[in-house]
């Protein structure tokens, strides 16, 4: 039996938006806090209409300074809050650095959970829009390989809003990154009211028995487009959106490679240091013998991300995920 | 402490003197070189807006309204001190020696538009908010050290002074005594927020009170203020007598950037409404009437020639030739260590490019 659920077609920042407010309006204690989120609505419009709806003491323009936002955040959490703190690009997060590292990561670690911070970081990311210097960092492994932080990246609107629904209910800080190529590239049915799409689940967005395809946020496309190219010589791919980075769905994972025996990891971030690495461990430890070609990865590069008129260059590309199915698969 | 901090003004907004302490260095000459920057970069600016619209560039930082401020400023600037901007300061390096060609390049997503001409020390523009302060001071503190006179200048906006490191390079700039410019170019906005929500305090001038650091606000549309009171803090700095931290009141009248949409936030109609009453641009050019120093014909041939300049500009950006892929790569270390050099290679060979 199905109950029918209302849905509205929504691009991945208005599911952003809706996700906060069904949180905000079950539970008081939500707030949303950053720069320019109250009457500008946002600078990619993720907060819109918020403040008009809850008012100015729960959505909260805060002073520039992201140590401080990120700072005061933690103090409200541990003291009844649930704070959705924006960062305006991930490549301004880092002057928080400090207080995510040292403070909302393991403060529940310290004491031995008399304090903890359930909060929701959110924070746009990735290249590919043409965006100015250090707006494009993809630097989630700096969050993944810091213990206490959960990290996780929807690549469609109705993740976007259900796993977001997760991340504010999560005991713990959370990582909730967002692909700016993703907020405006799609729309879906979105249910309307509350769902949840649980963290640390991946999913199988296409079956395939050849070779397993690895990939997450903006790279999704990417991959799909890569994987289509590959269907027409042959190679059927299973394509995995990993969804949470940590921790890793070490399950869907390890299933899909002992299946295919090969796999494509694709990633925008650097390579060295990259959730890639951590993929292939984990592989190591569940799946070595099942294992029928080395994995490749297509990675950005160990450079910083260009200026715009590179980036192109830096992104990896369909064309070179397609090669490096065939490299598997031919191996 | 609005009265503690007044804000300083030479020539009020009708073009009236106000106070006659410079006056006799206020020339023809003088003048006329000003405005000419002025109007020089105010056409730059709105160039850069349109290209944007029309596509030729990435997004674009607009400061039309802020001129006076970043031009008096770095006009008191000498030969061979550094210059600290932000992305809204290209009014203040075109002035101090950046070309306009690789100011365009920068907004066309090209790494060449971070290069300063031979011999100028201007930093790429910062684009984290207020990290660019540390580096003044550090760079200034580096001329003390090796015994010149030369100083640093420093521009960031109002919402810079809630970082952490607007403070942290006041405090280092005055436990070192570095001969440091803190030019703030208080818009009256952070993007969004206006500065009532950013801070209490009533200027941000009485912020070096706590530095014991000299503070100075002033009327940052009027450029003699800008000019002859920033020349007086880079006189103390090159004589050992420290940091200044400078609030120059102005306005933009545009968007933060061409992504931005200010209606949003603030009432527009009452930011062009500006433009007959504070603009700089405006005000120089009825003081020189007040002054018989406007000519007509003078004006109009600077805007004919000003306008070529910019268009010769634009044409060499687009002429520019495309950037090479490796530039990705071969910038990063001194040299290439091997995993950057293996994907350079993975990277060609994935092109068919070897």
């Amino acid at each position: 039996m199905t109950t029918a659920v209302d849905t509205k077609k929504l691009t991945m920042v208005q599911a952003v938006t809706d996700g906060m407010r069904v949180m905000m309006k079950e539970q008081e204690n939500v707030i949303v806090l950053g720069e320019d989120v109250g009457q500008n609505g946002g600078v990619f419009r993720a907060t819109d209409g918020l403040v008009a709806e809850f008012g100015d003491k729960r959505v909260i323009d805060t002073p520039l300074a992201e140590s401080g936002i990120i700072g005061t955040s933690i103090g409200l959490a541990m003291n009844g809050f649930k704070p959705i703190a924006e960062m305006q690009f991930l490549g301004f997060i880092y002057p928080a650095f400090n207080q995510i590292m040292t403070h909302a990561s393991r403060i529940r670690a310290r004491t031995l959970g008399a304090f903890t911070v359930p909060m929701v970081i959110r924070a746009p990311f990735g290249a590919g829009v043409r965006a100015p210097e250090i707006h494009s960092d993809s630097v989630e492994a700096l969050f993944t390989g810091m213990p206490g932080m959960k990290v996780v990246v929807p690549s469609n609107p109705y993740d976007a809003k259900g796993m977001l629904i997760s991340a504010i209910e999560d005991p713990d800080p959370v990582l909730f990154l967002e692909p700016m190529r993703c907020y405006r590239s799609t729309k879906m049915d979105v249910p309307d009211g509350k769902y949840n799409v649980p963290l640390g689940k991946a999913a199988r967005l296409q079956e395939g028995d050849d070779v397993t395809v690895f990939a997450y946020g903006a790279m999704i496309d990417v991959v799909m487009k890569a994987a289509k190219t590959a269907e027409g010589k042959g190679i059927k791919c299973d394509v995995i959106d990993l969804r949470s980075l940590y921790p890793l769905d070490k399950d869907m994972i390890a299933e899909s490679v002992q299946k295919t025996g090969r796999a494509v990891i694709v990633h925008e971030a650097p390579g060295t240091g990259g959730l890639g690495e951590t993929i292939m461990s984990l592989i190591n430890d569940t799946s070595f013998l099942y294992m029928k070609a080395p994995i490749e990865r297509v990675t950005g590069f160990d450079t910083p991300v260009p200026m715009f008129a590179l980036e192109d260059h830096y992104l990896p590309s369909a064309e070179r995920v397609v090669q490096a199915i065939e490299k598997v698969t031919q191996f | 402490m609005e009265k503690l901090f007044p804000k300083l003004q030479i020539i009020d907004e009708n073009g009236e003197w106000n106070d006659e302490t410079y006056r006799g260095e206020i020339t023809e000459e003088l003048t006329k070189e000003l405005y000419t920057k002025m109007l020089r970069s105010r056409l730059f600016d709105r160039k850069g807006v349109n290209l944007q619209r029309q596509g030729r560039i990435g997004t674009y930082v607009p400061f039309e309204g802020q001129e006076a401020s970043q031009i008096g400023s770095a006009m008191a600037m000498g030969e061979g001190d550094w210059m600290f901007p932000t992305y809204r300061d290209h009014a203040a390096t075109m002035t101090f020696g950046h070309s306009l060609k690789t100011l365009f390049l920068y907004w066309k997503g090209r790494q060449e538009g971070c290069i300063p001409p031979e011999g100028k020390n201007i930093f790429p523009p910062a684009v984290p908010i207020a990290s660019q302060l540390l580096h003044a001071t550090g760079a200034a503190w580096a001329e003390k050290l090796k015994g010149t006179d030369r100083a640093s200048i420093v521009y960031f906006g109002d919402g810079a002074t809630s970082e952490g490191d607007f403070h942290e390079g006041l405090n280092f700039a005055s436990v070192f005594n570095a001969p440091v410019i803190f030019f703030n170019q208080n818009n009256g906005f952070a993007i969004s927020v206006p500065i009532e929500k950013q801070m209490k305090s009533k200027t941000i001038a009485q912020k070096a009170v706590a530095y014991e650091m000299e503070g100075v606000r002033l009327d940052g549309n009027d450029v003699f203020a800008v000019y002859f009171h920033t020349r007086t803090a880079v006189e103390r700095a090159r004589k050992g007598e420290g940091p200044t931290l400078i609030e120059a009141v102005t306005w933009r009248y545009g968007a933060h950037t061409t992504a931005d949409d200010p209606s949003k936030y603030r009432n527009q109609e009452e930011s062009t409404s500006r433009r007959e009453t504070t603009d700089p641009i405006l005000r120089l050019e009825r003081f020189m009437k007040n002054e018989n120093m406007w000519d007509e014909k003078w004006a109009l041939d600077l805007q004919e020639s000003l306008t070529s300049e910019i268009e010769a500009a634009v044409k060499e950006m687009e002429e520019a030739p495309a950037p090479h892929y490796n530039d990705v790569f071969d910038h990063v270390f001194a040299e290439n260590p091997w995993p950057i050099e293996s994907q350079k290679k993975a990277y060609a060979h994935s092109r068919g490019d070897r």
